[in-house]
């Protein structure tokens, strides 16, 4: 998530001179001066155009009475009958109700687990463990969500290390990756397991922007390591929390897709469905596309005004936003 | 910029700071090993089982090495076609797929850099920031690959994100910094566009162009979905979708070598299938490591 930040817009290094425009040149005699910049643009212009945008308007099928048979133009046009069935739609209600619970833990455990590992790694003397360290933390971000599930069922289903322990104290046998009653928690440690590493690099980042004589004139005053991270380090990167914080609020109807799909067979819909999920069994493998796809663009509206609400209140609080 | 990965090497310990005390050196070492210890044991249980004898793995003795040393599940598996095909799909994929996403992603974020001389440029560059912000969703998606008669096909696992906003913009951010006179010069020199692109800009960006090469490389060999839904032919299928079948779902290996044959692959053949699908990003892993942090807060930081 936090990839994004900051990097959608940045103003005009100051190292670029402006060209001032020369006068009595059209527009065309620029443009024509700048094809070869044409050539370059052109294929990802032609990507965006065919895979980003025509598919946005193929959300019409939010509007209609979708059959593949009879295709856009035939279909019968339904009006917003598709929304008001959303709404009534018990499957829906469930699966924004799992989106939001398993979002709640996330903002609550997965969030700020990584302030918590950068500030540990952060105090370490030795910068070789500190990089072993990263080097570890780092890996698991980078793994699939399909080895990932893989992996956590071997230690943790049925037939896995976590039984093979129990077995001799008598509990179990436990199958936690098959528990509905402990689905939720199950996926928050999943998440951050993965990412904990991953998320300490803007954390780190922020860490290191802060003057060292900070630190050494707070030792001068007496202060000792934990009155110096919460009277020095956690100020200095308060910003960034705030900002991280706000921007992960925005995108609160988007848990792990992937993860979650993986394990609902195992787990069942109603502890397992999301938003995102609702949508793929729905339409693609249910066959009803016009409430699949409008379930898809009211979350797709919803998120996005979610974001730009919170980069607004990002910027509000003195933060710099994102875009 | 230039915040992080370069500060200059600090004396382990500043003057000013208190010698640590030794409880706390231990509660840190302790927490430290164990948090290495849980990222790193299901990767070295699974490797030990999949070198196990398959009795050995069964009755549990395999905890950290294997009981009984065995290279019957990966022989197993190379002799079979199925896994021997998918690692061919996905690396296929993975390869073409990273090339054409770097040549694209490259000279559009070119073509961008000079909005304010190109007509028309920044307008695409709001196009292409748009749809960080709003995303079509699954079903439209779903339909244009499918009207498009992708389906079923390998550019059906590639063109849907052949090119992401994201590294766009890093890549773009990179290019603006660079200085602009080298490419003022070259211009007045005579030099085409396109020969600035690739004799000045790209030598000067190989750190950046690395990263995104990384990232869209481990994205194409970690994708299992766009393959779930868009690939019925389980002839085409890529590894991911490979071991989400056979481990996850517990279906067949030889489903579709051997028909007939409905017993669940044993565990050793599934954890060797888990381990080769991860080598290849265990592989490439040190180098995504020197690159990455770089990567991610290029442009990141402002200022």
């Amino acid at each position: 998530m936090h990839q994004r930040l900051d990097t959608l817009e940045r103003p005009q290094t100051p190292q670029r001179t402006p060209r001032p425009a020369r006068s009595g040149r059209s527009v065309w005699a620029r443009a024509w001066r700048q094809r070869w910049m044409y050539v370059f643009i052109l294929p990802g212009l032609l990507y965006f155009v065919v895979f980003r945008y025509i598919p946005l308007a193929g959300n019409v099928v939010a509007f209609q009475q979708y059959s593949p048979f009879l295709g856009f133009a035939e279909s019968p046009w339904v009006g917003l009958s598709n929304f008001t069935a959303m709404f009534s739609d018990p499957e829906v209600i469930r699966a924004l109700q799992n989106t939001l619970w398993f979002s709640l833990l996330q903002i609550v455990f997965a969030f700020p687990a990584p302030i918590a590992l950068a500030l540990l790694l952060n105090s370490l003397l030795s910068d070789r463990i500190k990089r072993v360290v990263q080097s570890v933390v780092y890996l698991p971000h980078f793994i699939g969500w399909v080895i990932v599930v893989s992996l956590w069922q071997e230690i943790f289903g049925g037939a896995g290390v976590l039984n093979r322990l129990l077995e001799p104290v008598g509990v179990g046998p436990l199958n936690l990756m098959a528990d509905p009653d402990t689905f939720a928690g199950l996926i928050t440690a999943q998440v951050i397991w993965k990412e904990v590493g991953w998320g300490t690099i803007i954390f780190f980042a922020a860490i290191t922007m802060i003057s060292p004589q900070l630190y050494e004139s707070a030792a001068v005053d007496g202060a000792g390591p934990w009155r110096r991270l919460w009277h020095v380090t956690l100020p200095g990167i308060s910003s960034v929390i705030v900002l991280l914080l706000i921007l992960r609020l925005g995108t609160v109807l988007t848990v792990g897709f992937e993860q979650l799909l993986l394990q609902q067979p195992a787990v069942g819909a109603d502890a397992a469905q999301v938003v995102d999920t609702f949508t793929y069994y729905r339409g693609v493998l249910g066959g009803d596309w016009g409430l699949a796809a409008a379930v898809g663009l009211v979350k797709g509206v919803i998120g996005t005004v979610l974001v730009v609400g919170a980069n607004r209140l990002a910027k509000r609080m003195g933060g710099q936003g994102v875009f | 910029m230039a915040v992080v990965g370069t500060a200059p090497a600090r004396p382990a310990r500043p003057a000013w700071q208190e010698p640590p005390r030794r409880i706390t050196s231990i509660v840190k070492g302790l927490v430290i090993a164990a948090i290495t210890l849980v990222m790193l044991y299901p990767f070295v249980y699974v490797i030990a089982i999949s070198f196990s004898a398959a009795d050995a793995a069964r009755s549990g003795d395999t905890l950290l090495i294997p009981a009984e040393f065995s290279l019957a599940a990966y022989r197993t598996i190379f002799a079979g076609d199925v896994v021997t095909r998918a690692l061919l799909v996905s690396a296929g994929v993975t390869l073409v797929g990273t090339l054409l996403s770097v040549v694209m992603t490259v000279t559009l974020a070119y073509g961008l850099t000079r909005t304010r001389e190109v007509p028309g440029s920044k307008f695409v560059l709001y196009l292409v920031l748009f749809t960080m912000l709003f995303g079509a969703g699954i079903i439209p998606n779903y339909l244009l690959v499918k009207e498009l008669g992708l389906l079923d096909t390998y550019a059906s696992l590639i063109l849907p994100g052949a090119v992401s906003a994201f590294n766009l913009v890093v890549v773009r951010n990179f290019f603006m910094n660079l200085p602009q006179e080298l490419f003022d010069s070259a211009r007045i020199d005579g030099a085409s566009e396109f020969q600035i692109l690739w004799r000045i800009v790209v030598p000067l960006s190989k750190a950046v162009i690395a990263v995104i090469a990384l990232f869209y490389g481990v994205a194409y060999w970690n994708d299992f979905f766009n393959a779930m839904i868009y690939l019925n032919d389980s002839e085409k299928w890529p590894i991911q979708l490979v071991l989400q079948q056979y481990v996850l779902q517990g279906s067949p290996l030889d489903q579709m070598a051997v028909s007939g044959q409905v017993e669940a692959a044993p565990k050793t053949i599934q954890m060797a299938v888990v381990v080769v699908a991860t080598v290849p990003i265990l592989l490439v892993y040190p180098f995504l490591q020197r690159f990455f942090t770089k990567g991610v807060l290029t442009g990141a930081i402002k200022g």
